[in-house]
């Protein structure tokens, strides 16, 4: 019974230990929602969405950066995704018992942890340099840069875990190799391979340092893909660190949009690969 | 007599013309990498007759099943010696399209494994890689294939319901019809029932006794009851290797060889 009794008592503590491990780290999530809550909340107006950065002391919007950030990402996520998934495929699919397969996963290990900001120098070096000038495309570029390797990750990773019967079973059939992967993997794996898609999406969508050196930013409203172009990490980098209590004021709530974006988009892709029940 | 003995003993016996060889096994070894699994295998397979696959776990019986459509072809580490006669032309042969192959000799698997489309969509899929049907023709052969599988009248009015929806057993019959929709001429069997409760599994044994009039049946199987009920000819396998081979009354009546007494009297395995 004394053991009984110990094992109890050591099986408490450890609990206890976990619970409050777990409420320290909450408590600070809260706490960012709870502030950027309060500081952005008050300056989020009709005019945040339908105005430009304004000059310091004048009335003005976000319309610029969110616009600037939604091409950017989506240019870099169709530069990228691609890319991501016929790697993954490659390395799930053709070449899983390769070793080569083993050392690209490594590099691409590597290349998911790399900073950010290297990212950003490296496309510097490669793209912004010979051109000359900053530009929005050597900024998507450097997001897709940061979108291969995640998606490559996650498109391995779910296709890996397609049951082997069920490639067996497509083969069986008399499948072609293509048609097993396209009509059969792929369709197991969709919602995995989507949820990476969105993950990366969440990923780029805060970052910061690569843009500084690539996109730069833009106090105007442009579209043009060889210029410069505003983005809300780039914005409210510039605005935080500004002395204008106004600038201040929008780069809150440019924080607050940013991560409810995100949020939503990190909940959209839980609940598409949540097991599906069978209807 | 044991009851699988009594139960091959009761079974009518199979016509005593001698049937057609659809596939000749000769010489045949297995690897995997330098595991040798199956070692000079040599076996006749007869055309509209069930040749039952029997013996220990780990003796070689899928494995040698998966020589017959080359499905291990998916694995690089795994390889076939020998030579495997199909209609006389040697499948193992480097020429060998797998893809036809496959599409002339189908197979079944343990675990029922529907394709995560709608149980239409299951049957079509097969159907659609080798013939470009309209779609009143599509239809009729996914019909013909399910009411050939006994399961048209469960699923006739949820044909766009997953697959995945269905009972094991009705997922064991769906695979089994979307292996006949492309009418092959060989339907390999490894331990279909296994996985089944025992009213879908004489189900399915009722159904592999109706398409031996079309098909050359190769069924493994672990249940040696099984094996007595559904099968004309049986093989005992132990170790890799083919003990005996002989009509199922045979084989569970007077086996010739100790082992495979040991074995259908339950001594081991």
């Amino acid at each position: 019974m004394d053991l009984y009794a110990a094992r109890r008592r050591r099986n408490r503590i450890a609990q206890g230990l976990s619970v409050g491990a777990t409420l320290f780290g909450l408590g600070w999530l809260v706490l960012i929602l709870a502030v950027l809550l309060w500081e952005g909340l008050s300056g989020l107006s009709l005019a945040v969405f339908t105005q430009m950065t304004p000059p310091p002391g004048s009335a003005g919007g976000l319309l610029n950066p969110i616009m600037g950030s939604l091409i950017l990402t989506g240019l870099a996520v169709l530069i990228g995704t691609p890319l991501g998934i016929l790697a993954g495929t490659h390395m799930a699919e053709y070449g899983r018992y390769d070793r080569l397969t083993s050392v690209i996963r490594f590099i691409n290990d590597i290349l998911l942890s790399a900073p950010s900001i290297v990212v950003g120098l490296f496309i510097y070096e490669v793209m912004v340099a010979p051109m000359g000038h900053f530009s929005a495309l050597a900024g998507a570029v450097a997001l897709a840069v940061i979108v291969v390797p995640v998606v490559v990750r996650t498109t391995e990773d779910m296709l890996v875990l397609v049951p082997k019967e069920l490639r067996e079973a497509a083969a069986a059939l008399g499948t072609p190799r293509a048609v097993v992967i396209i009509r059969i993997a792929y369709r197991a794996a969709r919602a995995g391979m989507l949820t990476g898609v969105l993950l990366a999406v969440a990923r780029i969508s805060g970052e910061t340092a690569p843009l500084l050196f690539t996109s730069l930013n833009n106090q105007f409203w442009s579209l043009d893909l060889n210029a410069p172009m505003a983005s809300l990490p780039a914005v409210i980098f510039q605005f935080a660190l500004s002395p204008y209590a106004d600038w201040q004021k929008l780069a809150w709530t440019g924080a607050l949009i940013i991560t409810f974006a995100v949020l939503a988009l990190s909940i959209v892709a839980r609940t598409l690969a949540a097991p599906r029940k069978s209807s | 007599m044991t009851s699988a003995a009594i139960a091959a003993a009761d079974r009518p016996a199979a016509d005593t013309a001698d049937p057609a060889e659809k596939i000749r096994i000769r010489g045949l070894d297995f690897y995997y990498g330098d595991a040798k699994a199956l070692r000079g295998i040599g076996l006749s397979l007869h055309q509209n007759r069930v040749t039952a696959i029997i013996g220990p776990s780990g003796c070689g019986k899928s494995t040698l099943l998966r020589v017959l459509n080359r499905i291990y072809d998916l694995y690089p580490n795994q390889r076939a010696e020998g030579e495997v006669l199909l209609d006389g032309e040697n499948i193992l042969s480097a020429r060998q399209d797998v893809n036809l192959l496959r599409a002339r000799v189908g197979m079944v698997f343990q675990k029922p494994t529907p394709f995560p489309m709608s149980i239409y969509e299951n049957i079509a899929f097969g159907i659609r890689l080798y013939d470009r049907l309209p779609r009143s023709g599509l239809d009729e052969r996914v019909e013909s294939a399910l009411r050939r599988a006994a399961l048209w009248d469960e699923v006739k009015d949820k044909l766009g319901a997953n697959g995945l929806s269905l009972s094991g057993g009705q997922q064991q019959r769906l695979c089994i019809a979307r292996t006949i929709a492309v009418h092959p001429e060989v339907i390999l069997l490894d331990e279909p029932c296994s996985a089944l409760d025992p009213i879908s599994t004489a189900r399915i044994e009722e159904l592999i006794d109706e398409l031996k009039d079309d098909y050359t049946i190769v069924i493994v199987t672990h249940n040696m009851q099984q094996a007595a009920r559904v099968s004309d000819f049986a093989a005992f396998m132990y170790l890799g290797e083919l003990i005996e081979v002989d009509l199922t009354s045979k084989v569970f009546t007077a086996p010739r060889d100790r082992r495979t007494q040991d074995y259908i009297t339950g001594r081991f395995g």
